[in-house]
C-alpha cells in the first residue's frame, strides 16, 4: 500500500482543496442583520472541520474502492464516532455532516460484501431462487397484516387515514404497472383517469343520486374509454414522445375540469359527495330519511372510526382485485403480448401481433383501474376539485412503479409504503422532511437501479420452479 | 415442380432519390430453399422488408398463393404474419430478451391463443378450453425446443443465451407462428463452423419436414451452396442472375459483381 498511500493522500488532499475553495464563501462567511444593514462574521472553524471531514471521507472512499476494507472501515467508524460523540462541534449541522460522511464510507465498504452475500444466497440448496421465495412470503405476510390491521389497537384514526392513503396509491401503482411495467408505455398523465373516475362518481351521485356501488363499474368504463381516447393519437409514439403527449393529456383533463364550470363547478370543486354504503347502511352519526346507519344496523355504538375501517376494506378489496386481475392477465396471451411489445415492437409485428389493439387494451385496462380508484377517492374525500389531480400525482404514481421495480407487484406495495408513508413518518424532521424523502429516493435508485424488486417471475414455465436448470453456474 | 408459393413481380423500392430495389422479379416454391445473395447494399434486406410489410413498395406486386391469393403489398404489417402467414427473422437478432425462452415461443402463438382465450374473457375465468389450448401451445414450444436443443434453457431469459442459441431460438419462434413462408435474414451470421452446420440441418429439416417455403438471405457461400435449391442474385438493387446454385456460381455477371471488374462497371 506504500506508494498507493501517497497517491490516496494526494487525491484526498486535492478533493479537500477543491471543497475548501467551493465552500470558502458559502460556509466561511455568515451575514448578520444588525439593524442598519448587513455585516458578516467569519466561520473558518466550521469550514476547517468540514474540509477535514471531506479529506478523511475521500480517503476512506478511495481505500474502499481499491479493496482496503479494514482501513476504510476504521476511518468510517472514526468519522461516525466523531459525528455522534459529545465533542462540541460549532453546530449541529457539522455533527450530521461528519456522521453521515462516516456512514457513507462504511456503506461504500460493506456494499460489495453485501452484494457478494446476496449473489451467493440467490439460490438456496433446493434451487428455489431466494428472491422469489422472499417475494412469495412477503406478499402473503403483507396481505395478512393488511387484513388484520384494522382490528388491532394500532388502528387509530391517524394510522387508518394513512393506511387508506397508502392503499389508494398501491392500487394506482398496480394500475399504472400494467401500462408502464408490462406494456412499457411511459404514461405521465395517469392521474387524468383517476380524475375521470372521481368526477364520474361525484357528478353521478350528487346530480342523479346514484350509489357508490352502481357508479363504480360505470366510472371504470368511463375511465377506460378515456384511456382509448388517449390511446388512439399516441399509437405511433414511443418512449419520450409518448411521455410528452400523455403529460399533455393529463394537463388537458385538469384544465377542462378547472374551466368547464357548468360541468365540474370549476376550481370550487364538488362537495357533499355521499360516502359508500354497506347494504344500504350509511356511515354517519345520523342517517338521512329512509335509511339507517351502520351502527344502528349492527346494534353497536357509533364511532367515527367505523367509516374509516369500512373505507379501508373497500380500497383493500379494490386493490386486491387489481392485483389478482394483473397476475391473471399476465399469464394470458394478451399479457404476454404486452410484455413482448415492451421488449420489441418490431418483432411483435413480424409475429403477426396487432400492436394497435395490444396497446389500446393496455391503456384501457390501466385507465379502468385508475377510474375505480378515482371514484373511491371521491367517496372517501366527499369533496373533489381539480387541485387533487395535478401532475405531481402522476409523478408520484410513476415513481412508485419505477422504485418498486417495473412490473413487480410486491415492489409497488413496498414503494408505496415508502413514498407515501415516509413523508408522514419524517414529519418530525420539519423543514428537512422533503430533503430526507429525496435522499431516500436517490439512495434506492443508487443501490437498486432496477427498483426494489427486480425479479421477474416467468408467466409460464416448462420445468417446475423447484428444479433449477442444472447448467447454472455457482450451483453446488 | 410445384406452383410458386410467392411471386415477386417488378418490385421497386425508392427512398427519395435512392433506388434500393429496381424492378426485381422472382418466385419461391414450397418445399424449397430460395437464397437471395448479393454484395453489401444490393437491396436484399429491402426485398425482405417489402415482403414482410415493414416497407410499402413503391411499385410492383407481391402475391402469396395458398388457400387464397394474398396481395402482400396491400396488407398491414402484422396481417402478413397473422393471415398470409409469412414469418421472418432479423439480421440483428430481435428476441424478447427479458422474457424466457418458452415465453418467446408462446408469444409467437399469440393469435391462436388469443382466439382460444375468447379474446381474454374465457382465459380470465380459467375455462378449460383455454387451459387445453395453452397446454397444446406449450407442447408445440417444447417440440421446437427439442429440435433446436434448448429444452434445458426453457425458463431462462432469452437475452442470457449465447449468440448461436439466440439465432436458433429466433428461427424456432418464427416457426411457432406456423408460417407458409419463412424469411431468414442472414441466419448464419456470426456462427462458428459447427453451429453453421447445425443450422444447415435445421433449415433442411424445416424445408423437408415442415414442407414450407424458405427465403434466405445469406453471405456465407458454403451455406448457400449446400442447402439452397434456387438462388437469386441481386446487385445494386437489380436482379443479375437466377438459377440453381451450381449455375449461378459460374455466371460471369455474378463473378463480376462479387470480385469487381477492371473497368469497374457493374452493368458491363
Amino acid at each position: 500500500m506504500g506508494p498507493r498511500l501517497q497517491h490516496y493522500l494526494k487525491d484526498a488532499g486535492l478533493t479537500a482543496l477543491v471543497a475548501a475553495g467551493l465552500a470558502f464563501f458559502i460556509v466561511g462567511f455568515r451575514t448578520y442583520d444588525i439593524g442598519k444593514g448587513l455585516t458578516f462574521d467569519y466561520q473558518f472553524v466550521d469550514l476547517g472541520i468540514a474540509v477535514v471531514a471531506i479529506f478523511f471521507g475521500r480517503l476512506g472512499l478511495s481505500l474502499a474502492a481499491d479493496g482496503h476494507d479494514w482501513p476504510a472501515l476504521v476511518l468510517g467508524a472514526a468519522l461516525g464516532a466523531v459525528g455522534a460523540s459529545p465533542i462540541k462541534l460549532p453546530s449541529t449541522f457539522l455533527h450530521w455532516f461528519v456522521g453521515l460522511a462516516g456512514l457513507l464510507v462504511v456503506l461504500r465498504t460493506i456494499w460489495p460484501w453485501a452484494n457478494r452475500g446476496l449473489a451467493a444466497a440467490r439460490h438456496s440448496p433446493r434451487g428455489v431462487p431466494v428472491g422469489q421465495a422472499i417475494a412469495k412470503w412477503l406478499g402473503a405476510g403483507l396481505l395478512a397484516v393488511a387484513v388484520v390491521m384494522p382490528m388491532t389497537p394500532l388502528a387509530d384514526q391517524k394510522t387508518m387515514d394513512l393506511a387508506v392513503l397508502i392503499l389508494t396509491y398501491v392500487m394506482l401503482g398496480w394500475g399504472l404497472n400494467i401500462v408502464v411495467g408490462l406494456a412499457g408505455l411511459l404514461d405521465l398523465g395517469y392521474v387524468a383517469f383517476y380524475a375521470v373516475g372521481a368526477y364520474s362518481y361525484a357528478l353521478l351521485s350528487t346530480q342523479f343520486g346514484m350509489s357508490f356501488w352502481s357508479v363504480l363499474p360505470l366510472a371504470g368504463m368511463m375511465a377506460a374509454s378515456f384511456g382509448l381516447l388517449l390511446g388512439f393519437p399516441v399509437l405511433r409514439l414511443r418512449g419520450d414522445y409518448l411521455a410528452i403527449v400523455t403529460l399533455g393529456f393529463g394537463e388537458i383533463i385538469r384544465l377542462v375540469l378547472l374551466n368547464w364550470v357548468d360541468l365540474s363547478n370549476g376550481p370550487a370543486g364538488i362537495g357533499s359527495i355521499p360516502g359508500p354504503t354497506l347494504f344500504g347502511a350509511v356511515f354517519a352519526e345520523t342517517a338521512p330519511e329512509g335509511s339507517q346507519t351502520f351502527a344502528e344496523m349492527m346494534g353497536i355504538p357509533f364511532s367515527g372510526n367505523q367509516r374509516l375501517i369500512f373505507l379501508y376494506y373497500i380500497i383493500l378489496a379494490l386493490a386486491l382485485v387489481t392485483n389478482f386481475f394483473t397476475q391473471r392477465i399476465r399469464r394470458l396471451p394478451v399479457g404476454r403480448a404486452w410484455e413482448a411489445l415492451r421488449e420489441d415492437e418490431t418483432a411483435c409485428k413480424a409475429l403477426g401481433i396487432n400492436p394497435t389493439n395490444t396497446k389500446l387494451t393496455a391503456f384501457a385496462v390501466g385507465a379502468m383501474f385508475a377510474g375505480f380508484a378515482g371514484s373511491f377517492f371521491a367517496a372517501k374525500q366527499r369533496f373533489i376539485s381539480p387541485e387533487s389531480f395535478t401532475f405531481i400525482e402522476s409523478a408520484i404514481i410513476l415513481a412508485i412503479v419505477v422504485l418498486g421495480g417495473m412490473g413487480s407487484q410486491i415492489g409497488v406495495v413496498l414503494a408505496a409504503v415508502l413514498l407515501i408513508g415516509l413523508p408522514e413518518w419524517f414529519r418530525d424532521l420539519g423543514a428537512y422532511r422533503m430533503v430526507a424523502f429525496g435522499l431516500a429516493m436517490v439512495l434506492i435508485m443508487v443501490f437498486r437501479p432496477r427498483g426494489l424488486i427486480a425479479h421477474r417471475e416467468p408467466s409460464v414455465r416448462l420445468h417446475p420452479a423447484r428444479r433449477a436448470p442444472v447448467h447454472r453456474k455457482g450451483l453446488a | 415442380m410445384s406452383a410458386p408459393l410467392i411471386e415477386v413481380e417488378h418490385l421497386t423500392m425508392r427512398f427519395g432519390g435512392l433506388i434500393a430495389v429496381d424492378d426485381v422479379t422472382f418466385s419461391a416454391r414450397p418445399r424449397e430453399i430460395t437464397a437471395i445473395i448479393g454484395p453489401n447494399g444490393a437491396g436484399k434486406t429491402t426485398v425482405f422488408n417489402c415482403i414482410t410489410g415493414f416497407y410499402k413498395p413503391t411499385a410492383g406486386r407481391l402475391t402469396l398463393r395458398a388457400d387464397r391469393e394474398y396481395l402482400l403489398e396491400r396488407m398491414l404489417g402484422h396481417e402478413i404474419g397473422q393471415k398470409a402467414k409469412v414469418a421472418r427473422t432479423f439480421q440483428n437478432i430481435r428476441l424478447f430478451p427479458g422474457m424466457t425462452v418458452l415465453e418467446n415461443l408462446m408469444v409467437a402463438q399469440h393469435n391462436k391463443l388469443m382466439l382460444a382465450s375468447g379474446m381474454t374473457v374465457f382465459g380470465l375465468f380459467g375455462l378449460k378450453s383455454y387451459r387445453d389450448a395453452e397446454t397444446a401451445a406449450i407442447e408445440v414450444a417444447r417440440r421446437w425446443l427439442e429440435r433446436i436443443n434448448l429444452v434445458a434453457d426453457a425458463d431462462r431469459p432469452a437475452g442470457e443465451l449465447p449468440y448461436g442459441a439466440q439465432r436458433r431460438l429466433e428461427i424456432a419462434r418464427a416457426m411457432c407462428t406456423e408460417p407458409r413462408l419463412l424469411c431468414l435474414d442472414e441466419p448464419a451470421a456470426g456462427l462458428n463452423p459447427r453451429e453453421s452446420a447445425e443450422l444447415n440441418e435445421l433449415l433442411i429439416s424445416i424445408r423437408d419436414g415442415d414442407g414450407i417455403g424458405v427465403l434466405l438471405i445469406e453471405h456465407d457461400m458454403s451455406v448457400v451452396m449446400q442447402i439452397s435449391d434456387h438462388v437469386v442474385v441481386l446487385d445494386y438493387g437489380r436482379k443479375i442472375a437466377e438459377g440453381p446454385p451450381a449455375d449461378v456460381q459460374r455466371d460471369p455477371a455474378v463473378i463480376r459483381a462479387y470480385l469487381g471488374t477492371d473497368e469497374g462497371d457493374p452493368d458491363a
